[in-house]
């Protein structure tokens, strides 16, 4: 079980940000401890990426603050969340297609010889290692990217959040364009990282999948969060009402 | 991590090209480049590929193939520079002042030494600063790069009209024209010193990279493969030295040479130019620029960038001043392509560089570089400036009528990038080959007049019908 009695590793608290007119992400509190998975639950629009993308650097909050053990940090860009060991994978995976798979793994954090050039063979030799873990099958270690199957590109981008020992991982849709296999290889992994201690943040659409992967889930709807439950204690039924009609079970708002 | 990476599956080698790994469409566009000689060789019974010829190519091709490798990298971020003309010409323009009238105005001999130097300085440093406030406005001010450089080209035109008051400014230092070309080569000794260095750093390099290979364990090519390339490269270096150091300086200027020392020249003496300094200048531009786009961190971004602009910012990457950047390289290289235009006139005049920066684009994109982004070589760049170079002074020579000319290089301009799309795409290759089959007898119309259409017609319909059968139409 999820020990929840200390600081939490992430503390996003009292979240705005709007584009124009309209309220993307209103007022929005959620927190994550380690080894925690938290699934992030609603319909398209519901403003789930939005507030994760505040957190990953992609956008900048409005309002409200951001704590990382306890300590309130401010994330200005995707620079500033990789200092704090926050990684993301994002729904478009966020490749450079006319680069191989070395070259994107280490995009932006390249291993650089004595000299100062970038090292593509001990980074190439990095890639195979990680690769052999994540996904053996995987040998197009030379082709850009773009000649990746989905699957492919996929575990590209896992390999590099995970290679550069993250402690906050945030997955939006992370299996959304796999395969059933490849799925599984998503879950076992999030399984293991978990043990490892790390907290991790889960967009998704499944709620079978946030409900055997996750602890809590966090269900937002128009911006707005409708609630946080523990997954344990709510049936999938109990998720569904939630995301459809944007309030809490009765039983449990109790 | 402990996972030891699994042993490199040699993947099957089926032709002799795929052993040396050579780049096809590379491959492609040195031949084009070949067959091109070779064919103005025969119209020009040798003049064309004679020592002489080839000499004054590379020194013509030195401006734009300089500021074309800085193009490469304004292209591959998707971005556009259309002022490289018209800053060339304020970069020439403030060097010509420097050198003529600033420097002895502070009291510098017309002679000095130090005159050269600080105005080459002088015109790198405005080159650098116009490119990155350039790069400034469009990073940081998200203006589009064809506006901030159109607007450019109208602005440097005119500054570097109203810096030397429209004058032509001459003649220029005579240090600071060494990198002309033909007023400054090295001699045949030194150019084959330089040739067999240059030879034995491409094997080097060629083994050097071999061995990382093994180190890791990765597959590498076949050994005769590599010993093949290695030939090729040195040949290749060490026949442009042999050409270069053919072509020799007439008797005439080497007697007024020996007259300057007080000597005479003695009887059959003959001397080859050797290699230009700014044909030297080029290559060395050329493998520092390979260097940043393949070897440093830079360059990576530069491409990551160009292949996913939302990608290279959510991975950290400031693409901003990245592109503030790479206007500065672009300004930079437009300051020391001004050298070597102004060196090569030995003077500045009103109208240098004009229409340069299409010539520049051109060579990129005929050299591979995509305008869509994140594909481009510096090598490619050179060799479309080569190849534009030739086209035109090779017309020149046979007598192409002037219009001609420049429809010819449109034309290849355009055909080089449908080739191009070709290789990428194949579903689109069907419609170019009609395109072609089409194209066939309007230029036989075209150079062989009414007579031959008959001809080239049931030629070309004859194709239509034989590639429709196969398939392939």
């Amino acid at each position: 079980m999820v020990d929840r009695s200390g600081t939490p590793m992430v503390e996003l608290r009292d979240i705005s940000i709007a584009f124009g007119g309209i309220k993307a992400v209103d007022h929005v509190s959620v927190d994550l401890y380690p080894g925690e998975v938290v699934g992030l639950l609603g319909h398209n629009g519901a403003g789930k990426s939005t507030l994760i993308k505040c957190l990953s650097g992609a956008y900048r909050k409005d309002s409200g603050q951001i704590l990382i053990d306890g300590q309130e940090v401010e994330i200005n860009n995707p620079r500033d969340a990789r200092a704090y060991n926050i990684e993301t994978i994002y729904q478009t995976l966020a490749l450079a297609d006319n680069l191989d798979a070395a070259a994107n793994l280490f995009l932006g954090r390249e291993i650089v010889t004595g000299l100062g050039f970038v090292d593509d063979a001990r980074m190439e030799a990095e890639t195979r290692k990680i690769m052999g873990r994540l996904n053996p099958n995987f040998r197009k270690f030379k082709a850009p990217v773009s000649a990746l199957s989905g699957g492919q590109r996929q575990s590209v981008a896992i390999a590099r959040a995970v290679y550069f020992n993250a402690r906050v991982l945030i997955m939006d849709e992370p299996t959304a364009a796999l395969g059933p296999q490849e799925t599984q290889m998503v879950a076992d992994l999030i399984k293991e990282l978990k043990k490892q201690g790390l907290g991790i943040f889960l967009i998704d659409h499944d709620v079978h999948a946030v409900k055997r992967l996750c602890d809590r889930a966090a269900v937002m709807k128009n911006g707005e969060l409708v609630g946080v439950v523990k997954v344990d204690e709510v049936t999938e039924d109990d998720i569904l009402a939630m995301i459809i009609l944007g309030k809490k079970p009765e039983h449990l708002a109790a | 991590m402990s996972d030891i990476a699994r042993p490199a599956v040699q993947p099957r080698r089926r032709s002799v090209i795929d052993s040396l790994e050579i780049d096809t469409r590379l491959l492609g566009m040195i031949a084009a480049f070949v067959v091109i000689c070779l064919a103005f060789n025969v119209m020009t019974e040798g003049r064309f590929l004679s020592p002489r010829n080839i000499f004054n190519l590379s020194i013509q091709t030195v401006s734009v193939a300089i500021m074309a490798t800085g193009m490469v990298f304004v292209i591959v971020t998707r971005h556009i520079d259309l002022s490289v003309g018209a800053l060339l010409a304020t970069c020439s323009a403030f060097m010509a002042m420097t050198q003529k009238v600033w420097l002895p105005d502070l009291g510098f001999d017309l002679g000095s030494p130090l005159i050269a130097p600080i105005a080459i300085l002088v015109g790198l440093a405005v080159g650098t600063l116009i490119g990155a406030v350039q790069g400034w406005l469009v990073g940081y001010l998200t203006i589009p790069a064809f506006i901030v450089t159109l607007g450019g080209l109208l602005i440097w035109r005119n500054v570097a009209w109203y810096v030397t008051g429209g004058q032509t400014i001459g003649p220029l230092d005579e240090t600071f024209q060494l990198f002309g070309g033909i007023n400054g080569t090295l001699g045949a000794a030194i150019s084959w010193g330089l040739g067999i260095l240059a030879a034995a750093a491409a094997i080097w390099a060629l083994f050097s990279s071999r061995r990382a290979k093994v180190a890791h364990e990765f597959p590498v090519k076949p050994l005769w493969a590599e010993g093949v390339l290695a030939v090729v490269y040195a040949a290749c270096i060490l026949g442009f030295v042999a050409i270069v150091n053919a072509y020799e300086v007439p008797a005439a200027r080497l007697r007024r040479m020996f007259e300057a020392r007080g000597e005479t020249m003695p009887e059959g003496y003959t001397e080859g130019y050797g290699l230009p300094i700014s044909v030297l200048l080029l290559i060395l531009l050329a493998v520092v620029m390979t260097v940043i786009a393949r070897k440093t961190r830079l360059g990576r971004y530069i491409f990551a960038t160009g292949g996913n602009p939302d990608s290279a910012e959510l991975s950290g990457i400031n693409t901003r001043l990245l592109t503030v950047k790479v206007f500065a390289m672009m300004g930079f290289l437009c300051g020391l392509s001004a050298v070597v235009a102004s060196a090569r006139l030995t003077n500045h005049a009103n109208d240098i560089g004009t229409l340069d920066e299409l010539r520049v684009i051109a060579a990129a994109v005929i050299g591979g570089t995509a305008l869509s982004g994140g594909i481009g070589t510096i090598f490619g760049a050179i060799l479309g400036a080569l190849i534009m170079q030739s086209l035109q002074s090779g017309m020149a020579m046979v007598g192409v009528d002037a219009p001609f000319q420049n429809i010819v290089v449109g034309l290849v301009l355009v055909e080089a990038v449908l080739l191009d799309i070709a290789y990428r795409m194949p579903a689109i290759r069907p419609k170019v080959v009609l395109v072609h089959l089409i194209l066939l007898p309007v230029l036989v119309w075209f150079f062989a007049g009414w007579t031959y259409v008959a001809v080239a017609v049931v030629i070309s319909a004859g194709l239509a019908l034989l590639l429709r059968r196969k398939g392939m139409l």
